[in-house]
């Protein structure tokens, strides 16, 4: 919302007022100001010119040289390539030296080799217009010569910019911010009643109103005005409503601009000739109903907007737009005004359906005030008068069928001192509160009906605090109960593993949590698979961004494509990341959580293996087994395992197929794990306890034993662990060989075993009939030779 | 046998100082303490004198023995010094070349930021609440006193599912989750992803992060709400940092507020970072607004409370000096690297 400065004058006295003071009080007291601009703030040493002589440029076709007036003792010359220029012609002249809006400075020159001190100005180049213009601006043949443009075009205006919020649609006008002005500096205010000037004939002589839905409408106003002479609207209106970005049309169009901007009211004026049975009716939209609306766009209603209709078809649509079809034009004669209330989720649901918001809309959309109505069309008509633009013809058409009653609320300043925490007094208070035009009086708040905001203690408390100051509100801390805080033993577990997988050397990543139907199949999940069944996201910002993930691969592959396509050399990362299930017969999907890790580089197999089995310590699983999968087309058929604690489902490792690194264009070893957080945080064990360490010395075995190639080492650790009775420590691996030595298809595996008691300290005869029995079992089970 | 004995001495001093390694000293051990040794034969002949030379005779030996012993000892710690001071001139590196550092990792720079804001707010006893990211659209809006055709709920801003189901654009369906579940006083923190449907680009996202806060309790006040965003704002940016609260609007909190900081680079005299203002604004807040209250079932006569929110990429950038949103959700390992 845009505020020239000079309108608050019309209501109150702002003399002594610096603008960063405004900016600030205003900002602090609830209405935001985003900035104070000043047009002329820009424009330097352009004055007004009078072209005295035009004649061809020696070299150029399409320019000419003109020697110009500015008021100085001798005229100047200035080239120029405008079609517009004429001897005579009053125009803005930039002179050497001179800036104009955006910083642009013009100097002297020469153009193709003739001097030229200066340039003449267009609308946009002084930036009064947005709009490229095709010529100079001409000024009127009287204007003052010599004279800063700025004071000649009156562009020397502060313009406030605010910022509204949804709840304050009454200060989506001047009036509206000329309260907020006079509550906050705490200064008069007056608004004067409009006095129409009116003639002895009745208004309903001329139209009527039916309003057939009043849920819709709750107030219908209309006056008529008849001898209507269309003709532009008066400097001081045109230079109001182009500093608050209303572009001029006529007179009458103009008035109801300008009463949306100063009452914040949407106004209408219709061709009332054009209005069959001189009849406006209020209702419901038919569905497929036809309507061109003033912007000449054919438009398609539906039966959840608001028309306005004569007795025989659609003449606007309430609210967003007129119709074409009875708008006012130059030779209109008679109008009829209408100034009334719609209802808000209507009227939106109408500038949504046609995909066009206007100024009127945005007003109506967050809901007005009936008992505006009134003053702002009599302010109209006042306007058509005092501009000699009409004869106001007696009476008022009102239709009210919906009046609402004033908002009275408790006045209770003790709740609200507590509730804000602060003290003060009631007197105090009913001082604000007038300020704003709430009424205290006998315990009870009477509450200003454009204020539709307020509802409640909270509001009016509200209101107290932003008048008062929020900087004066105390700082204190929350007495009262004492609340144990943290996290809770999931979200602990949660930390746990994301320090973890950091320590082990990889980056943490943060993904969008919608992906690409299409990833799926990218990242090899066969057809079928349930992942295929997605919540879908109706208004996606795109294809690539339309589904909600139900498996976190394909995120960390593209975060890996993303690294390789940068050539980073490497790359190893993790999320921790919400997967996303539809469940049959509920409105809401499942959301649970996995963990996924990806790398390239330095990395193979056992290296991220490793990580995980790090991972599973830390968070006290142990015994996890790895079963080698050949069956997932995302995995590598011969570098694949599925892990499993006891019969429990953890998650899949592997190498990624190359023909999904392919489609990632990943042309790389790339090594991932997916693991369901979901069991980890059902399996993880986070307590420790404390075993005595050793009294006795261990002892330890080396043996190596040689087995065909096809035999996991995971099988020999199983037989070995199973012969230990209690007094196996630890197994460890040591060595793995293949060669000519130990014979093709076969390979040679070393264990280092650490047997200990607690009891006593080993010897030979305790050890040694367990290393048999190990070795014996190794070669009844495994054909294991010793080697 | 005197003069033998101070001839060994001679002998043996001479021969101990020439000898240059651990091996001539043992062979001169050998060449004059050991059982076939010069000096023992010296006192194998001891036999031969008279009992009164003896025990002179005998006295002297000793001594040489002993004198030898110590040059011996003092001759070897000599050496083996002189060795060590070798072999460490010997394995002599250069400590200039780079370490062999371990494989570094690390948190996502927005993990590392709430994991802060987390801190500071369990320190003052609230708890870490979580709910769905696909919402109803009664706790993402209408709990929250966002009717159906409130201008707040534009399309272009809410990504649907369907009719009653969106991606929830706030964290506050949490609150309104908890406040459903469980009956004051409440302190909680909800941080999480939202969404919005947004394009890409420097300073916007479809998916962010928010953390928002609720405390319900009895006789909580709006002084307690700018007592605990004070305390947060020292504790995350600085124990000289200002708070200025400016009314605004929300429509689930009534009286409703924007927070700004001191800026932390210019402590408000303007700057870059605060485009010349001196202020930043980080965050919205206010008291719980009574419909909502009753809406989740707590009497709004006997409890009242407040709620904050605050947008996580915000903190982040100012915490990281990072410019652009993208690089958060690019996720490349130079960028993840620098934190």
């Amino acid at each position: 919302m845009k505020l020239p400065l000079s309108w608050l004058k019309d209501y109150m006295n702002i003399d002594g007022i610096e603008n960063a003071e405004y900016m600030h009080k205003m900002t602090m007291s609830g209405s935001i100001v985003e900035g104070i601009e000043n047009a002329a703030a820009e424009i330097k040493n352009v004055v007004t010119g009078k072209i005295l002589k035009i004649e061809k440029h020696p070299d150029a076709d399409k320019l000419v040289v003109c020697m110009v007036d500015v008021g100085e003792d001798a005229p100047i010359q200035i080239v120029t390539g405008a079609p517009n220029v004429f001897e005579g012609a009053v125009i803005p002249v930039a002179k050497h030296k001179s800036t104009l809006p955006g910083g642009v400075k013009i100097t002297k020159g020469k153009l193709r080799g003739v001097e030229s001190f200066g340039m003449m100005c267009s609308t946009d180049e002084l930036g009064i217009s947005e709009e490229r213009a095709t010529g100079i601006l001409i000024l009127p043949e009287d204007t003052p010569i010599g004279e800063d443009i700025a004071e000649v075009l009156h562009l020397n205006e502060n313009v406030a910019e605010f910022e509204i919020t949804s709840n304050r649609p009454d200060c989506m006008s001047i009036i509206g911010l000329a309260r907020e002005t006079a509550a906050t500096f705490n200064r008069p205010i007056s608004i004067k009643k409009p006095e129409v000037t009116e003639n002895s004939e009745n208004v309903t002589d001329y139209a009527s109103v039916e309003i057939r839905n009043p849920e819709l409408c709750s107030r219908y106003v209309g006056r008529v005005v008849k001898n209507v002479k269309i003709a532009p609207s008066p400097e001081w209106m045109q230079r109001r409503l182009k500093s608050c970005g209303i572009r001029a049309i006529n007179n009458v169009v103009d008035i109801t601009n300008y009463i949306m901007l100063e009452y914040g009211q949407p106004m209408h004026a219709y061709d009332l000739d054009h209005v069959e049975g001189k009849k406006i009716i209020v209702r419901c939209a038919e569905d497929g109903e036809q309507l061109e609306t003033l912007d000449d766009q054919p438009r398609t209603l539906a039966s959840s907007m608001i028309v306005i209709s004569d007795e025989k078809r659609a003449i606007g649509v309430a609210g967003v737009m007129g119709g074409a079809n009875s708008e006012v034009c130059d030779d209109t004669t008679t109008i009829l005004f209408e100034s009334a209330n719609f209802n808000a989720a209507a009227v939106r649901r109408g500038a949504k359906g046609l995909g066009m918001r206007t100024d009127a809309s945005a007003l109506f959309e967050k809901g007005l005030d009936s008992e505006n109505c009134l003053p702002a069309i009599n302010r109209a008509c006042e306007l058509m008068t005092e501009l000699g633009a009409g004869e106001v013809v007696g009476g008022v058409i009102d239709e009210y069928p919906v009046k609402k009653p004033q908002t009275v609320l408790d006045f209770e300043p003790e709740k609200m001192n507590a509730f804000l925490g602060m003290d003060i007094s009631e007197g105090e208070m009913k001082e604000m509160l007038s300020r704003l035009e709430f009424e205290v009086k006998d315990g009870k708040v009477y509450v200003p009906t454009f204020r539709a905001d307020i509802e409640g203690m909270a509001d009016i408390a509200e209101e107290v605090a932003r008048i008062y100051g929020y900087d004066r509100i105390p700082t204190t801390m929350m007495k009262g109960e004492m609340v144990a805080g943290g996290k809770t033993p999931r979200q602990k577990l949660e930390d746990t593993v994301r320090e973890n997988l950091a320590a082990s050397g990889l980056y943490e990543i943060i993904t969008y949590s919608f992906i690409d139907p299409k990833e799926n199949a990218m990242a090899g999940i066969p057809e079928g698979d349930e992942r295929y069944n997605f919540v879908r996201i109706t208004n996606p910002l795109g294809e690539e961004n339309s589904v909600m993930r139900t498996d976190m691969t394909s995120s960390v592959l593209k975060t890996l494509r993303t690294n390789h396509a940068r050539r980073n050399s490497q790359a190893a990362v993790f999320e921790i990341g919400t997967i996303f299930t539809p469940v049959e017969g509920r409105e809401l999907p499942d959301e649970t959580k996995q963990i996924a890790l990806g790398m390239y580089g330095e990395y193979d197999f056992y290296a991220i293996k490793g990580i995980l089995e790090s991972l599973f310590e830390a968070v006290g699983i142990y015994g996890c087994e790895f079963k080698a999968c050949g069956d997932n087309p995302t995995y590598h058929g011969g570098r694949c395992a599925r892990i499993y604690k006891k019969d429990k489902y953890l998650g899949i490792i592997g190498q990624i197929h190359p023909a999904v690194c392919a489609s990632f264009k990943l042309d790389t070893e790339v090594y991932a794990a997916v693991i369901d957080f979901e069991a980890l945080a059902e399996l993880a064990d986070m307590s420790r306890h404390y075993a005595p360490l050793p009294k006795f010395p261990a002892v330890t075995r080396d043996i190596a034993v040689t087995v065909d190639k096809t035999v996991e080492v995971g099988q020999i650790v199983k037989i070995i662990e199973a012969q230990g009775s209690d007094i196996i420590e630890d197994c460890k691996l040591f060595d793995i060989y293949e060669g000519v030595q130990v014979g093709r298809d076969k390979k040679s595996v070393a264990y280092s075993i650490t047997f200990r008691s607690a009891e006593k300290t080993l010897t030979d005869e305790d050890v040694n009939p367990v290393i048999d029995r190990i070795l014996k079992q190794l070669e009844e089970k495994l054909g294991a030779q010793l080697r | 046998m005197k003069e033998k004995l101070a001839e060994i001495k001679a002998k043996a001093e001479e021969a101990l100082s020439a000898a240059k390694t651990a091996e001539a000293l043992e062979e001169l051990r050998i060449k004059f303490l050991g059982k076939k040794g010069e000096l023992t034969a010296v006192m194998k002949g001891m036999g031969a004198l008279s009992p009164e030379e003896r025990p002179r005779v005998g006295q002297l030996a000793n001594e040489v023995r002993d004198f030898i012993s110590k040059e011996l000892d003092e001759q070897k710690s000599k050496l083996l010094a002189a060795a060590e001071k070798q072999k460490i001139k010997d394995e002599t590196i250069d400590v200039t070349i780079p370490g062999t550092r371990p494989k570094k990792g690390g948190k996502h720079p927005l993990t590392r930021v709430l994991d802060d804001l987390k801190d500071i707010f369990i320190g003052m006893g609230f708890s870490i609440a979580e709910g769905p990211e696909v919402e109803l659209d009664y706790y993402n809006f209408e709990a929250l006193n966002i009717p159906k055709d409130h201008p707040a709920r534009d399309t272009q801003d809410t990504f649907y599912i369907n009719d009653n189901v969106v991606l929830r654009t706030q964290t506050s369906p949490v609150q309104v989750r908890t406040m459903e579940a469980q009956k004051p006083p409440i302190r909680i923190i909800s941080p999480g992803r939202v969404y919005r449907s947004d394009a890409v680009d420097a300073t916007h996202s479809p998916v962010f992060h928010q953390v928002e806060g609720l405390v319900i309790d009895k006789g909580i006040t709006m002084a307690d709400l700018k007592g605990t965003l004070e305390m947060f704002a020292k504790k995350l940016y600085g124990e000289d940092t200002r708070l200025r609260f400016r009314p605004h609007h929300f429509p689930f909190t009534e009286p409703s507020a924007e927070v700004d900081i001191s800026c932390f680079n210019c402590g408000g005299k303007g700057c870059r970072i605060c485009k010349g203002e001196g202020w930043i604004e980080i965050l919205g807040c206010g008291m719980v607004h009574p419909k909502v209250l009753k809406n989740c079932g707590i009497d709004p006569d006997v409890y009242s409370g407040f709620a904050f929110g605050i947008g996580l990429e915000r903190v982040t950038q100012f915490r990281y000096d990072v410019t652009d949103m993208r690089l958060y959700y690019e996720n490349d390992v130079r960028f993840l690297d620098q934190f």
